[in-house]
């Protein structure tokens, strides 16, 4: 079994739950952004909930499938069609040999997930099928699709048709987006204003945003705490002696335009971080537009526990709910 | 130096070991990292070594984040009382200076630099007091170098010269990033060198190329057939100045697979580096001679 991808997309890339273990030689855990929405098209389609499937930014790719397959498109309200014919999504739906995978204009979020029974069969390296284009690894050959690739895809098991998960279990971002922080790492390094001023404000997604990080801006510049600077560090106030980035840590070079890192961070580098967003909120990141209004909210631990909790208590409900 | 420990969210405790870069505070955070590493705790995922820093990556739902704080910390004493000293290994990595390549990129993106009117190994010279492109090549090159961290992009190693800070090699990083860099050139920022691992964007000033990959995501590199990255944290380096001809032969024997780099198991101890500075790299860069 096969798929021929027709049109590649924008930028669609093989993920599944990620390659971790490696960050420490700077090679990221990669694996889809919003890693709940990737489970939930997998458990839909019959697969593992960690199976390898596309993820397509903004706009789908158009798939022509060589065998029958179940699918399941998740994430992002990105439209799926059968042969032009509309399909819902977070619910699985039959295509049959020969027919073509199409989607309509993205309606709402960033990433749509499309899983397909039996999975995207790509080689395991270093432990997954996650794709890491700045490094060339894994997924299809180390980058995003093209038009002609032929994507192998693995032996499913049976699933009804029309499997479709409630929708009061499909998270997604609200308006304005909130973002779950703790503050910490080199939050001494801003003023007490500064601090007060970062939660204040509405910032808005900036262009540059995918797997990397998603940068902010729109609020105000955060001034520091007057310091000689430290031996190896740089003479910018927001320059540190190149240090780990924490995932979902938020970076502010210079000050001005926070930068939170995802699953393909560059594991360090040499600028402050004020704190990171919980692990719970990393999944609605994926679903941020450029120009979508965000606030970052301050959280206790306990606050980001609980978060974390909730986070895998909507998985387990869609996974009963799928058994 | 006082270590300070913080958490990165809820699945991430980062340990500043010390604000300033000095090799002290990069053992310090190796002697804990091991200490961590044979602890063996369930539930850390991660353990990544900086160069004055180190993160630690853990399961919430495993470790809650307090205990993990709390048997961390208790680390920190076991870790200070244990010899400071490292059983490691030494690589010597062929470098061509000043090369073609690095000048041609550092032209095009000249206007992103502090002095225009200079290539970068110049400018480097000159604000370090050094002899001209010669002077800077011996300073380089006469002592090794601590890989202090691997990161930013995959398999790229920060490098800290393993001299006193009177002669550390300081230089800023370009005024504005270019969006270029050759794979496998030579750079430096802060006191810090590197070598890009694949081609892209880059700030750090660009000295020269070496022709030995330390990259492979294919693994097809004779020498990176078990593990596709050459650097681990705590390796040390031995720059060795080569011209255009070997740097062109020894590119045809890597394409060949036929290239192997010359390593040598090491052992070093810090307290030994304190007192007798030249004399340690000396034994240190005799390993790769066999003795």
């Amino acid at each position: 079994m096969a798929i021929n991808v027709l049109k590649p997309g924008l930028s669609t890339t093989v993920q599944d739950l990620g390659r971790p273990g490696y960050y420490h030689i700077g090679i990221p855990t990669s694996g889809g952004m919003d890693t709940l929405s990737l489970a939930a098209a997998n458990l839909l389609v019959g697969n593992d909930a960690g199976a390898a499937v596309l993820e397509a930014v903004f706009m789908g790719p158009e798939l022509e499938f060589t065998q029958d397959a179940m699918v399941a498109v998740t994430g992002a309200d990105l439209p799926p069609k059968v042969d032009g014919q509309e399909q819902p999504c977070w619910t699985a739906f039959k295509v049959k040999k020969g027919q073509v995978l199409s989607f309509g204009f993205l309606k709402k979020g960033a990433r749509g997930y499309i899983a397909v029974s039996g999975g995207i069969d790509v080689p395991v390296v270093l432990g997954s099928r996650s794709t890491y284009t700045l490094g060339a690894l894994g997924g299809f050959e180390g980058r995003k699709l093209a038009a002609g690739d032929l994507l192998p895809v693995g032996k499913g098991v049976l699933v009804a048709e029309g499997r479709t998960v409630a929708e009061a279990l499909r998270r997604a971002p609200g308006a304005p987006a909130e973002l779950r922080m703790l503050p910490g790492l080199y939050w001494h390094r801003i003023s007490e204003q500064a601090g007060k001023n970062f939660f204040e404000d509405t910032w808005k997604v900036a262009p540059e945003a995918d797997r990397i990080g998603y940068r902010f801006k729109a609020g105000r510049p955060l001034d520091f705490v007057p310091r000689t600077p430290p031996f190896g560090a740089g003479s910018d106030p927001s320059n540190i002696v190149d240090a780990c980035y924490p995932y979902g840590s938020v970076q502010v070079p210079s000050g001005t335009e926070p930068i939170v890192l995802h699953r393909d961070a560059v594991s360090g580098g040499g600028y402050m971080m004020i704190g990171t967003v919980v692990s719970a909120d990393m999944d609605l990141i994926g679903q941020l537009q450029p120009h979508t209004p965000t606030k970052f909210v301050k959280v206790t631990m306990e606050q980001a526990l609980t978060a974390r909790a909730d986070r895998a208590k909507t998985l387990e409900a869609i996974a009963t709910a799928l058994a | 130096m006082t270590t300070r420990y913080t958490f990165g969210g809820d699945e991430h405790i980062f340990v500043e070991c010390s604000e300033e870069m000095s090799l002290e505070a990069f053992f310090k955070g190796m002697s804990i990292t091991t200490a961590l590493r044979n602890a063996n705790i369930k539930g850390v995922t991660e353990i990544c070594p900086a160069n004055a820093s180190f993160q630690v990556r853990f399961n919430p739902d495993i470790i809650a984040p307090d205990e993990m704080m709390r048997q961390l910390k208790a680390l920190e004493a076991v870790a200070q009382s244990a010899p400071s000293t490292l059983n490691t290994r030494i690589i010597e990595v062929p470098v061509y200076y000043n090369d073609p390549w690095t000048h041609e990129t550092g032209q095009r993106f000249r206007e992103r630099h502090q002095d225009p009117t200079s290539t970068d190994i110049e400018y480097t010279a000159r604000i370090n007091n050094l002899d001209g492109i010669d002077g800077f090549i011996k300073a380089h090159s006469g002592a090794p170098w601590f890989v202090s961290m691997v990161g930013f992009v995959a398999g790229l190693p920060f490098l800290y010269q393993m001299v006193d800070r009177d002669r550390q090699i300081q230089s800023p990083k370009y005024l504005r990033p270019r969006t270029d860099t050759p794979r496998l050139t030579v750079g430096h920022g802060g006191c810090f060198a590197c070598i890009y691992s694949v081609r892209g964007a880059g700030g750090y000033q660009m000295f020269g190329i070496t022709p030995m990959p330390i990259y492979d995501p294919n693994q097809t590199t004779s020498y990176l057939r078990d593990f596709m990255c050459l650097f681990k944290p705590g390796d040390i380096v031995k720059w060795k100045p080569i011209g255009r001809e070997e740097y062109d032969h020894t590119v045809a024997e890597v394409d060949a697979g036929r290239w192997q780099p010359r390593i040598a198991p090491v052992t070093f101890s810090l307290e030994e580096f304190s007192k007798d500075i030249d004399g340690t790299n000396a034994r240190v860069m005799e390993a790769l001679n066999g003795h």
